[in-house]
């Protein structure tokens, strides 16, 4: 326990450092690590903890997104008031997708929910509503300064906004699943009779697990927004969806950790299998991802964990 | 509602239960007095798992009344079963095999206990207290079978046999007047199904249960069960002591067939 709560200030003392050690380009991308991170945590929330997959997820974020750019664009908003918003309009849509969900599972669920990330982008294009969305052009937003004359330029003052709410809803996210209701979510997905049997609402428990996953996704989803300051119907593709779902696989199911590793390899190993090949990139980023689940069948984070005991053990 | 001591804390009648065109149990009834041991025997299909399944709220009765501790237990939803006071372990364990034995122990202690979401994200004092209060009851129990050693060992690492104590005592945690063991004897030896056996007596003494209990293991339903129920293709066939059960016609002739 003190060894992790040791880690733990040595990463937040990185992370507030590496800002200043990078270019402002790469402090941006840091942001989207952060971003993502946050995302991964959602899903992971509800595939890796509660077993409902979701094909979907890129929606929320998109959802998430376009309020923050929404409520800054046509009520001029401020920004920092965006995220809580966009989290919260997400948790209410999240837990009203959840419960038609409720009937489906497995691979029916992930079809509902592929369903749900092929539609956002043509929803988002949607003539209707095209005063609010900007239709096909999207919304550009300006990037927030550094408030109180602090000396910062923008892009450094967003991340350490970023890393903030992520340090938030990475707490919040761990007071959640280490306790009651996280042994409930997990119980529910490795026997789900058992668990009604010992007094726990499934019904209820899975339709607020997708509340809370779509908030978490929806927040990263509006931060996402502020750092690329545009948001558009087609940067939330159904690729984005897939794309969360390997972080968690490739970061590790049902592990906190695992979303910050799954964020760094979504944010980074498409940039490096663009570098090894401009021709093929993909195929890079597809010998990288089979690589990585080769080596670490339980992600990234099981097998650090499977390290330290194994040094445990010595 | 004051209960009397004297009425059935269970109270099973004229229940039948239909899977398509099979009948699983066909008007069945008998009532499980406060703190007996009560023994549920007959032939593999008889419908005994049905009957425990209709209990607890997992299957929905065709026909007849369930009634527990003075309410009916037909309008109850599923998750509601536990908080009554009804827990149950399953004939072919449903442990959650990702967790380690105490944080399965600490799920059966979910009825009991407060706080949602909300709560537990902020970690508000009364979540706090709530889960310290849950793993020193868990403690409590896994102290009480013997499994204190292995609060921490992840459950699916464990023998068959223990898992099977496991679960025991996640049922316990949710401190039931009923407590429905479905099996519990199935692939335990000899000299384990004598301890077991001892097990469950003391269990009801010390904890004050009402036990319904479906075994093949006839020499232990023998053993400790104060009233046994027979059933044969879904009806009720012979009821009494066991001694008087045990030579019934009926029941010889369901074992031996003929």
């Amino acid at each position: 326990m003190r060894g992790r709560i040791l880690f733990l200030g040595v990463l937040i003392v990185v992370a507030c450092a590496l800002p200043f050690l990078v270019s402002s380009y790469r402090t941006f991308q840091l942001t989207l690590v952060l971003v993502y991170a946050i995302a991964l945590l959602g899903l992971n929330i509800l595939t890796g903890y509660n077993g409902q997959i979701s094909l979907g997820h890129g929606a929320f974020y998109a959802l998430g997104a376009y309020c923050a750019a929404i409520l800054i664009d046509k009520a001029g908003a401020p920004y920092w008031a965006v995220v809580p918003a966009a989290g919260g309009v997400c948790l209410v849509a999240g837990f009203l997708f959840g419960l038609p969900a409720l009937r489906l599972e497995g691979l029916y669920l992930a079809l509902a929910t592929f369903a749900l990330g092929v539609a956002m982008p043509q929803l988002l294009k949607y003539h209707h509503l095209e005063k609010w969305t900007g239709g096909v052009q999207g919304i550009v937003i300006a990037k927030p300064e550094a408030p109180f004359g602090i000396p910062l330029e923008a892009d450094r003052w967003l991340y350490f906004f970023t890393l903030a709410v992520t340090l938030i809803m990475f707490v919040l996210g761990w007071n959640l699943l280490r306790g009651r209701i996280g042994r409930a979510l997990v119980a529910i997905r490795d026997q789900h009779t058992a668990s009604e049997a010992m007094g726990i609402h499934n019904a209820l428990y899975k339709s607020l697990a997708f509340g809370v996953s779509a908030m978490f996704t929806g927040v990263a989803g509006a931060l996402g927004a502020l750092a690329v300051q545009f948001v558009a119907p087609d940067s939330f593709g159904v690729f984005l969806s897939i794309v969360f779902l390997v972080g968690i696989v490739v970061g590790g199911l049902a592990s906190i950790s695992g979303a910050l590793y799954g964020a760094l390899f979504i944010q980074f190993i498409p940039n490096i299998a663009d570098e090894i090949s401009k021709a093929a990139p993909w195929a890079i980023f597809g010998v990288f991802m089979i690589g990585f689940v080769y080596l670490m069948p339980t992600g990234v984070a099981g097998a650090i964990r499977l390290l330290l005991t194994r040094r445990r053990a010595q | 509602m004051v209960q009397s001591e004297a009425q059935p804390l269970l109270r099973v009648k004229d229940v039948a239960v239909h899977f398509g065109g099979i009948v699983a149990l066909d008007g069945v009834s008998f009532e499980v007095a406060r703190g007996r041991i009560v023994g549920l025997i007959g032939p593999n299909g008889a419908g005994k798992t049905t009957l425990f399944n209709c209990v607890s709220r997992l299957y929905d009765c065709d026909r007849g009344e369930i009634a527990f501790d003075g309410g009916s237990l037909l309008a109850v939803p599923r998750h509601r079963v536990a908080a009554l006071g009804i827990g149950r372990t399953f004939q072919n364990l449903a442990l959650f095999r990702s967790m380690s034995v105490l944080d399965n122990v600490m799920v059966g202690y979910h009825c009991r206990s407060r706080g949602g979401f909300l709560a537990n994200a902020l970690r508000l004092p009364h979540a706090v207290r709530a889960e310290r209060r849950t793993a020193a009851k868990a403690r409590e129990v896994l102290a009480l079978l013997g499994l204190g050693a292995l609060a921490a060992k992840p459950v699916a690492e464990l023998p068959f046999g223990t898992q099977k104590r496991v679960e025991l005592a996640r049922a316990l945690a949710s401190e039931p007047k009923l407590l429905l063991l479905d099996e519990p004897a199935s692939g335990l030896n000899h000299e384990e199904v004598g301890e077991l056996g001892a097990l469950i007596r003391e269990l009801r003494e010390r904890l004050q249960l009402t036990i319904l209990l479906v075994e093949h293991h006839m020499s232990l339903v023998m053993g400790i069960a104060d009233w046994v129920v027979a059933l044969n293709f879904g009806r009720r066939i012979a009821e009494g002591a066991p001694h008087e059960v045990r030579l019934h016609p009926e029941l010889v002739r369901a074992y031996l067939g003929g």
